[in-house]
């Protein structure tokens, strides 16, 4: 394979090795449009009025459209692969849900690495997604390094 | 479909709570309903959709010369993007039936169990899905959890476990998803103790026989001059016009001229329905009268008595009671009905 300066290149992946326990990643801070919390609900085909209609929202009990649970995965999955990189492989994404995620809001995303598997070059990294409210989310996700 | 709300079933003792504990893990390991296809194949475009909405730029998901060089080979969807290739659209899922999760829920909700929130989604990955891979869900009620009790109210943690499976029928991921179903927590009674009653607005005129009142001693006036007894009180007899006067202590008892029950409005330092009764107190003693005209009626409201006791002609006893600790009013209790005529 030939490479010259143009043709693009995929950026770096962070090897099992140079991974420890402990090691922060750094935070990362998600504006809580109305416009992500619709357009991300629609793309994941969640039509449930509680994530794009305010007024029924409302009527339901609840102050404002909240965010869906398929785009707090994918904002786990997200920050975990904006860290490790392309050549990472996510294995598993737990999440346990509190505090909604209301239009207006920002949520904050913090994580750091819990464990490693040698045998499975597993890291465990946890993340957590405060609001203003307390936690949306708390995730465990596990991703293979190379 | 009846409008009728069925009765809560109560398991008010051990025995009763473990038999419906059984009865709800009978339903472990069920599975609900037909295995579900998923309505397109993984594809690039909703991939696409996808990580633009999520600002995810990992190349993978939408270069294919990145993502060919990478381990992966190829374009693939994020892998979070598991339940989103079932997801039922703008239809939405397809409600009754007689399955085994619609009669898990009912039996839930035959106790009560009728809120739910989503508590934890817990996906895991065998191989990342490419374009082209065709899902096949299949969901079994994986677990049901004993009763608990959360800051929520109290109910049961319900899990289904949803697999996934590629055209080759092999297991691509899964995923957990626990939900609670539960009783809301009983709203806490009015914690506001009801505000003390209005203040009489005392004047001159008739400060004095709240004082009286205070002192355990309910009173009228009369006239100094013509004798003629009257209430409410005021400065001059209607009779005679003139401005002096004696108190004379009246009878604690009496006859119910009329009365009246206050639905609306309501004022917050009362009990509704409110009984409002007008008393006839019987003579003085001391102070006859002596005009002809010295009928005595109080406005009141009745103690310890039911509403139904309450009669045109029912003899009453009164009792002066503390309302507030700065205020003493009448109270008419009722001892015998009166004439109903």
């Amino acid at each position: 394979m030939t490479t010259n300066h143009l043709t693009p290149t995929l950026p770096d992946t962070r090897t099992y090795a140079s991974v420890s326990v402990g090691d922060e990643i750094a935070p990362f801070e998600l504006p809580l449009t109305r416009t992500l919390i619709v357009s991300t609900a629609i793309a994941t085909r969640d039509y449930q009025v509680v994530h794009h209609d305010p007024s029924i929202a409302a009527e339901r009990g609840s102050k404002d459209i909240i965010m869906n649970i398929l785009t707090s995965n994918a904002f786990a999955g997200r920050y975990v692969t904006d860290w490790a990189g392309p050549n990472s492989f996510i294995s598993s994404v737990k999440i346990r849900l509190g505090a909604p995620n209301y239009p207006g809001d920002t949520m904050t995303v913090t994580g750091s690495v819990t464990s490693k598997d040698d045998a499975t070059r597993t890291v465990t990294v946890a993340v957590k997604g405060s609001n203003s409210m307390g936690d949306h989310m708390n995730a465990t996700v596990e991703v293979v390094l190379p | 479909m009846t409008n009728t709300t069925p009765a809560i079933i109560v398991d008010s003792t051990p025995e009763a709570k473990a038999a419906f504990y059984a009865e709800l893990q009978t339903y472990v390991g069920l599975e609900i309903g037909e295995p579900t296809p998923a309505p397109d194949e993984v594809n690039a475009p909703m991939i696409r959709h996808l990580v633009e909405a999520v600002g995810d730029r990992n190349p993978i998901y939408t270069d294919p010369e990145l993502a060919a060089r990478s381990i992966h080979g190829g374009i693939v969807a994020p892998p979070t993007m598991l339940q989103a290739w079932v997801m039922h659209g703008i239809d939405g899922p397809q409600r009754g039936g007689d399955g085994p999760y619609e009669k898990m829920n009912e039996l839930l909700f035959s106790r009560g169990f009728t809120s739910v929130v989503g508590t934890n989604s817990e996906q895991t990955y065998k191989r990342y899905l490419r374009p082209g891979d065709r899902l096949t869900m299949r969901t079994v009620i994986d677990s049901i959890s004993d009763e608990k009790t959360t800051g929520l109210g109290t109910g049961h943690f319900v899990s289904t476990r949803q697999d996934y499976y590629d055209a080759d029928n092999e297991l691509v991921g899964s995923m957990l998803f626990r939900i609670f179903r539960f009783q809301p927590k009983a709203k806490a009674p009015a914690a506001k103790p009801k505000p003390p009653r209005p203040r009489p607005a005392t004047t001159h005129d008739n400060q004095w026989w709240f004082d009286e009142l205070n002192e355990g001693r309910l009173c009228a006036q009369a006239c100094a001059d013509c004798g003629r007894v009257r209430f409410p009180t005021g400065p001059l007899c209607p009779s005679c016009h003139s401005r002096s006067y004696d108190k004379v202590e009246m009878p604690m008892s009496g006859t119910i001229h009329s009365y009246v029950v206050a639905h609306y409005p309501q004022v917050p330092s009362f009990d509704y329905p409110l009984p409002i009764v007008l008393v006839d107190i019987d003579p003085s003693t001391s102070h006859a009268g002596k005009t002809g005209n010295d009928k005595v009626r109080m406005i009141m409201n009745t103690a310890d008595c039911p509403e139904s006791a309450l009669a045109v002609g029912a003899r009453v006893r009164i009792e002066i009671r503390a309302t507030d600790p700065d205020m003493k009013l009448p109270f008419a209790i009722i001892e015998s009905t009166g004439a109903t005529s």
